[in-house]
């Protein structure tokens, strides 16, 4: 089809019309039209509960922070078991993930690690934290009982795609040496996902703080008891400092996180890291929950 | 048409890169602006439509002092400046009529632009304008499904498309085959020609800017060392520009 | 022999470490500080010893009351509730699409390049994604009630931040040329958004939204234990009556749709493509 233009009388159309969005965006409103039936959303239960919302919010601030110890207290729990659960999580993690990778190990070993990885992911840590706070009682181990799962599962299968993707060549290189397996490892294989490692573990810290925050709610430990004892209580304004203690933990976490990632993936010093933040290229994108 | 009066440009404080530019350039004709990389021809070029801020100087044109302007009246200036880029610099997921009719953007309004609602004079004036770059039929084809050579034409068509009264060009050949590049650069003299506007184009290739422009403007270190006609670019003036050890401070 | 690079030491004398000074004291830093955090942790975290022990014991016994699944259960109520979670689940995703973009767009200081708004839409974004989708539920509840409605909105404003922060760094990653073109032509701010960055950031927004809405489907299913809509809900009511047969039930159907959620966007990822 030759859509040159003739010099007057009607032109061919530019912008060829296509139908696929056209049915998509149909196809969605009358989607949102059945959800909000389904789920019983309507505009006077919005403005029912905006004109709550102002009266909740003005019952969160200002946030009080008189019971510093019971927040601190919490926070630091909440502390312990995102460290001792990714640490125990990339411990586990690592022997799991290799022995789950099909290009260095047999069927019959990565099978079984695989099905582990899968059903850590499966399920939510809440979830998770419920089980073990029946087989462990209420507190924090179970938290980390929880999170090590989760991380397990978050790790073990980012580690394990990593490991499938490297280059076997240098694998092969180093084998060719005569190296024993753990050295073929330690210089074939770990070189390559290394820094990726770094970044997962990094990732995995800043996401078990996030969680940690929560699996308190159903007893597991952490400044989600506080919180939600705290709720429950109708002290709505300790429940703002908690919460914006929470959000304060976690972007402290994150430059942490990123400071961490500038030393061992880029080499960087303290002094790199105080100087111009030029100096720090960007991460790479990581986000799973 | 256009003129420069004391133009400066230093990226770095005390290391200037454009040195006290004065050109004028005549409401026609194709002028070619050669030296070596570094010396500072794109930042020209591109202190022009004020993709780049100059540090000093004044850009006379249409009335106006393109280096005061901002805001509105700097869109409405840029809309009569057309540039073609050495990287094409089309809009990769788009059709070729989209990214010809994108040379409109500064005439038509944000909401008809956005559902695609331009006056039926530009879209005739699009599908004429591929004819004339030899891209009739692409109308409808995605600009990243383009070879180099093609591409540069529907970067040419778009400029064209602004009705300007000046056009731009940064290194519009580099990115492309010898043979591409001296269509391209037919392309350029020819819309320049036919349309009586003047064309400014920066170029790395000295046989092709002394075949195509009326008018060479040879740089070295910053300042302008050479403007005339192509015949009086002789070996030693273009050892001048190109040869030396200090064309870089 | 003279070595061939004038100042450097004779071969025999130089040394091969993988990390200079400065970054090997870094290093070493962070791993003290990594050790002391761990050691620390230790110590302080209570574990009730005979908690411990029965541990085995206790799990051995929930295991023994799942068993058998009570499958009757499911037409009644879970059905219900699991259709509604991944209501909540979708809604939730959309609104936080049409949310999140404004926000990114502030955050990109190659669109906007007023610092003082990048920042404030981080603060947005970073704090949209500290609190857990949990603790946004619980506000809800406490503000629109319990239900679907608080789900949706918890979901939502969890996302924005994730939405938000991943679409803020594909408009950073833009190609800049075609804007620059775009620029040349005088064209204004939103049609420069609209032809120059938003052909270039769609595809990452598609698969954005369809990674969110995949890790939304798992945690809509446990809103409900707050009071937000969902099957959630049906888990809490079953496991305060420590059903634990129903909780079976429940935790099952649960995989399933998650299950089924993956498959979906892998199959619409491949057709995207």
């Amino acid at each position: 089809m030759n859509p040159a233009a003739p010099a007057a009388g009607p032109l061919p159309d530019p912008f060829p019309r296509r139908i696929w969005p056209r049915v998509m965006w149909v196809a969605l409103s009358v989607y949102v039209i059945y959800a909000c039936a389904q789920m019983d959303i309507s505009w006077e239960r919005l403005q029912i509960g905006l004109a709550n919302a102002a009266k909740f919010f003005s019952r969160l601030f200002p946030p009080n922070f008189s019971r510093e110890d019971l927040l601190v207290k919490g926070l630091l729990e909440s502390l312990e078991i995102a460290v001792l659960s990714t640490t125990l999580g990339i411990t586990l993690a690592l022997p799991i993930g290799l022995a789950a990778a099909r290009n260095l190990m047999p069927p019959w070993v990565s099978w079984p690690a695989r099905a582990i990885i899968v059903m850590a992911r499966s399920f939510h840590p809440v979830i998770v934290a419920i089980l073990f706070v029946k087989a462990v009682g209420f507190g924090a181990l179970a938290g980390v009982l929880a999170l090590t799962v989760a991380s397990v599962g978050f790790i073990g299968k980012l580690f394990t795609e990593a490991i499938e993707e490297i280059s076997l060549k240098q694998v092969e290189a180093v084998r060719a040496t005569g190296a024993p397996f753990a050295s073929v490892l330690a210089y074939g294989v770990m070189p390559q996902v290394f820094s990726r490692f770094i970044g997962f573990g990094t990732y995995q810290l800043d996401s078990n703080l996030r969680n940690s925050t929560m699996v308190g709610i159903v007893g597991a430990g952490g400044i989600g008891g506080t919180l939600f004892a705290a709720f429950q209580r109708f002290d709505y304004d300790f429940v703002c400092a908690i919460l914006l203690s929470i959000i304060g933990l976690i972007m402290v976490g994150e430059v942490l996180a990123t400071a961490v990632r500038a030393i061992f993936i880029d080499n960087a010093t303290l002094g790199d890291l105080f100087r111009k933040r030029s100096k720090i290229p960007r991460e790479r994108v990581l986000e799973d929950d | 048409m256009l003129e420069l009066r004391h133009l400066s440009k230093s990226y770095v404080a005390g290391k200037p890169v454009l040195i006290d530019i004065n050109l004028e350039i005549a409401a026609r004709g194709i002028t070619s602006i050669i030296g070596p990389s570094g010396t500072g021809k794109s930042t020209l070029i591109r202190c022009i439509n004020r993709l780049v801020e100059p540090t000093e100087g004044e850009i006379l044109f249409e009335g106006a002092d393109l280096a005061r302007l901002s805001g509105a009246p700097l869109r409405q200036a840029r809309r009569h400046i057309g540039m073609v880029f050495q990287e094409f610099n089309l809009v990769e997921r788009l059709t070729v009529m989209e990214n010809l009719l994108s040379g409109r953007l500064g005439y038509v309004s944000p909401w008809r632009a956005w559902r695609r609602k331009f006056p039926e004079s530009d879209i005739r004036k699009a599908y004429e304008l591929l004819d004339i770059v030899g891209l009739a039929g692409f109308a409808h084809r995605r600009a990243d499904a383009l070879s180099g050579g093609q591409r540069q034409r529907v970067g040419i068509a778009r400029a064209v498309m602004q009705e300007p009264k000046l056009l731009l060009a940064d290194e519009p050949t580099s990115s492309l085959d010898p043979k591409t590049s001296v269509e391209i650069m037919e392309l350029l003299a020819g819309v320049g020609r036919a349309r009586e506007i003047p064309v400014l184009i920066n170029m790395h290739d000295v046989e092709l800017a002394k075949r195509f422009a009326d008018r060479v403007v040879g740089m070295s270190g910053g300042r302008v060392i050479f403007d005339g006609a192509p015949v009086y670019l002789t070996d030693a003036i273009l050892k001048q520009i190109y040869g030396g050890e200090n064309w870089l401070q | 022999m003279e070595s061939a690079a004038i100042g450097a030491p004779p071969v025999a004398q130089r040394r091969w470490t993988r990390f200079a000074r400065a970054q090997r004291l870094t290093r070493f830093m962070v791993y003290l500080v990594i050790v002391a955090a761990i050691v620390a942790s230790l110590r302080t975290i209570e574990v009730i010893p005979e908690f411990l022990y029965d541990a085995p014991e206790q799990m051995v016994d929930l295991f023994s009351r799942m068993w058998p699944v009570d499958w009757s259960h499911y037409p009644e109520t879970v059905h219900e509730a699991l259709i509604e979670t991944i209501n909540i689940a979708s809604m939730g995703t959309l609104l936080a699409l049409v949310l999140a973009l404004p926000v990114g767009v502030l955050a990109a200081h190659n669109l906007v390049p007023f610092t003082p708004l990048n920042l404030f839409a981080k603060l947005i974004l970073v704090s949209s994604r500290s609190v857990n989708s949990l603790v946004w539920a619980l506000l809800f509840v406490g503000i629109f009630g319990p239900g679907a409605l608080a789900g949706t909105l918890a979901i939502a404003f969890r996302s924005i931040g994730f939405v938000g922060k991943l679409f803020g760094e594909a408009l950073e990653e833009a190609a800049p040329g075609p804007i620059e073109a775009l620029t040349a032509t005088g064209a204004p701010w939103w049609s420069r958004m609209n032809y120059g960055y938003w052909p270039q950031v769609k595809p990452a927004f598609w698969s954005i939204a369809l990674f969110r809405w995949d890790i939304n489907v798992r945690e809509s299913a446990v809103l409900g234990l707050v009071g937000a809509g969902g099957i959630g809900m049906a888990l809490d009511s079953a496991l305060n009556l420590f059903q634990w047969d129903r909780v079976a039930l429940i935790l099952f159907a649960i995989l399933i749709v998650v299950i089924i959620a993956e498959v979906v966007v892998t199959q619409v990822r491949k057709r995207m493509i």
